[in-house]
């Protein structure tokens, strides 16, 4: 009795019948690196989230003010802004895009809206609602750049970098709004709320809201399933029947959307609109999104991955500026960190049954 | 069979071309073909390399916009000018290219483009995916076309052998097809055992009442589960036989030019 039953994990299939030499070998039982790339192949957020415990472990060892709650605090409303931009950011790299235009979007979003304010009267919710109005109308042109004439995403949102920078600049003659010059609604998301020792930002809220709203709207639409097979594999997703053309340009108007709102964060966090804020709001936020575990060829990835991505930057920020370290050794990191999550990204895609 | 005719023949095929042209500059693809194909059978197409198949069955499903020439299913004339109309008039392709998403899982994959959504609010207005309806329906579908092997409805496609992703996609066009399906090269990149079991696919296919175009390469394929074959040669039809009416020997020789099908006339049918 006990010589027929066999051990089921070294015979999963041909129950019975002999098995081959390839069979015994794909049964083989797995090394454990191998099992490290199937779980970040199913849950790539485990490696960011690795790294923003280590980091905040070896932040607070190095200086126990890192981990307090005001601190902390700090870290949220400094990381606010790009965490949000890095929301439309996500969406676009896994269409397999970029968006090298996210901070000119959102400045020049801001820009208008401020001005009209302060100098126009146009009251406040109206003038919120220019900022979101111009960032999807912004977001919609990049779409219908990529999609209709057919140009790269990276050289579309190269040029669309530099003329939004330039028409808000020439827009503003390059000065900026101060808080007083604007109504109150401008500078609401500079409003705090207390909860004991942490002080959050009604901007902190936004963020966290938009995570929350777009995390849903991505893992569990329809929408938000179609923007995954269009970076996955375009033609696979065209012969399905889903229109690309059409799901790539409500990405990019999304995006532009919540580039809008940030404009908004953004005037009450910085209390003013200046032409000169979140210059390399590119740059940080694609090196957010790469670093939260989102592939770049599209497809792959997770808004969960981009929050811890855009947290790791502002701890390492924070954590050797109390440490005492030279702020260049914070751009050192954060390469060391880019680079390295991007070879993780390409290990794992290499994953086989 | 002859090719004055303008209208699809006696017996009303699911589906007929008359006079298919398609050109690419200077290169002529298809040369005036007509087909027809009837209700529950397997039709091949064969030809050697440029003989025009994969142009001709993209005509057929709305991946290419013929020049010039009729389609008709079902009787009535129908003009497909992307894949989608072919799809929406119930023609489902599995394509040579596998296509599906590779990170995509299976249950993400058969259902694509046809997602089904909750019942209730959460389907109507927050537009939520019935993820455990659609896992449910993909196995089902899997199970019935004797792919078992595949429990995991939520793993990546990609983890997938190569028969496994093929009988996701022929899975997925079953569900979905109401008129026919259309196979291109469905087993050149399988191996034996793997073939054998897409071969009992299309043989259930057939029988569930769908009936199923055919492109492939492989002879003994063709001659095993196929009920006519078309022969494509230099972008014309060169003639359609039976595997009982010609050998193999005979279809190569058409198929290259060898001999005609008026030189070869075969055994007559049945």
């Amino acid at each position: 009795m006990s010589t027929s039953t066999e051990p089921s994990d070294t015979v999963p299939r041909g129950s019975g019948g002999p098995t081959t030499a390839a069979e015994t070998f794909a049964a083989r039982r797995h090394s454990p690196l191998q099992r490290v790339q199937h779980l970040l192949h199913s849950h790539p957020a485990i490696s960011p989230l690795l790294v923003l415990v280590v980091s905040f472990v070896v932040f607070n060892q190095l200086n126990s003010r890192f981990g307090s709650a005001g601190s902390m605090s700090l870290v949220l409303q400094q990381a606010a802004v790009i965490a949000c931009l890095a929301v439309g950011q996500t969406l676009i790299i896994l269409t397999a895009g970029i968006d090298l235009s996210v901070g000119a979007i959102a400045i020049f979003a801001m820009l208008v809206g401020a001005k009209l304010s302060a100098e126009h009267g146009v009251p406040g919710p109206a003038a919120v609602l220019v900022c979101l109005v111009v960032g999807l109308a912004a977001g919609v042109l990049n779409g219908l750049l990529v999609t209709r004439l057919k140009l790269p995403p990276f050289i579309t949102t190269l040029g669309t970098l530099s003329i939004f920078t330039a028409l808000g600049l020439l827009y503003t003659k390059g000065q900026a709004v101060q808080a007083a010059d604007m109504p109150d609604f401008m500078t609401w998301t500079g409003n705090v709320i207390e909860l004991g020792d942490f002080v959050i930002t009604y901007g902190v809220v936004i963020a966290v809201g938009l995570y929350l709203v777009m995390g849903f709207v991505l893992s569990q639409t329809v929408w938000g399933r179609h923007v995954y097979a269009v970076g996955d594999d375009p033609e696979a997703a065209r012969l399905a029947g889903i229109s690309v053309s059409r799901v790539l340009v409500s990405v990019y108007a999304v995006a532009g959307l919540v580039y809008g709102l940030t404009a908004w964060v953004q005037i009450g966090r910085a209390d003013a609109a200046s032409p000169n804020a979140i210059t390399d709001g590119n740059l940080e936020t694609i090196t957010a999104v790469v670093i939260g575990g989102t592939s770049l060829f599209g497809g792959r990835g997770a808004l969960l991955g981009t929050a811890l991505g855009a947290l790791i930057v502002y701890f390492f920020r924070s954590g050797l500026a109390l440490a005492g370290v030279d702020d260049q050794y914070r751009i050192l990191a954060i390469g060391v960190l880019v680079i390295t999550a991007v070879a993780i990204d390409q290990w794992i895609r290499k994953v086989r049954a | 069979m002859s090719a004055l005719d303008t209208a699809p023949a006696t017996r009303t095929a699911v589906l007929a071309a008359r006079g298919l042209v398609k050109t690419f500059g200077r290169v002529v693809g298809l040369d005036g073909v007509d087909i027809d194909l009837h209700a529950g059978e397997v039709l091949a197409i064969i030809g050697d390399n440029g003989a025009g198949k994969s142009t001709l069955i993209k005509c057929l499903t709305g991946a290419m916009t013929p020049d010039a020439g009729q389609l008709f299913l079902d009787g009535e004339q129908v003009g497909f000018k992307r894949p989608q109309d072919a799809q929406h008039a119930g023609i489902q392709t599995v394509y040579q290219t596998l296509a599906v998403a590779p990170a995509l899982d299976v249950a993400s994959n058969m259902f694509l483009g046809r997602e089904r959504r909750r019942r209730g609010p959460l389907g109507s207005v927050l537009r939520m995916l019935d993820k455990s309806g659609m896992n449910k329906d993909a196995a089902a579908a899997m199970s019935e076309l004797g792919i078992g092997t595949l429990q995991n409805m939520g793993q990546a496609v990609e983890t997938l052998s190569g028969g496994q992703r093929q009988a996701v996609a022929v899975a997925r066009a079953a569900t979905f097809a109401r008129k026919l399906i259309v196979l291109d090269e469905p087993t050149a990149a399988l191996g034996v055992k793997e073939s054998n079991q897409v071969l009992r696919m299309i043989e259930k296919v057939r029988d569930s009442g769908l009936p199923v175009v055919l492109i492939s390469h492989n002879m003994p394929q063709v001659f095993e589960v196929a009920d006519r074959i078309h022969i494509q040669r230099l972008g014309r039809a060169a003639g359609v036989i039976t595997p009982q009416s010609h050998t193999m020997n005979e279809a190569v020789a058409i198929m290259t030019g060898a001999t005609t099908l008026a030189e070869t006339p075969g055994r007559s049918p049945g």
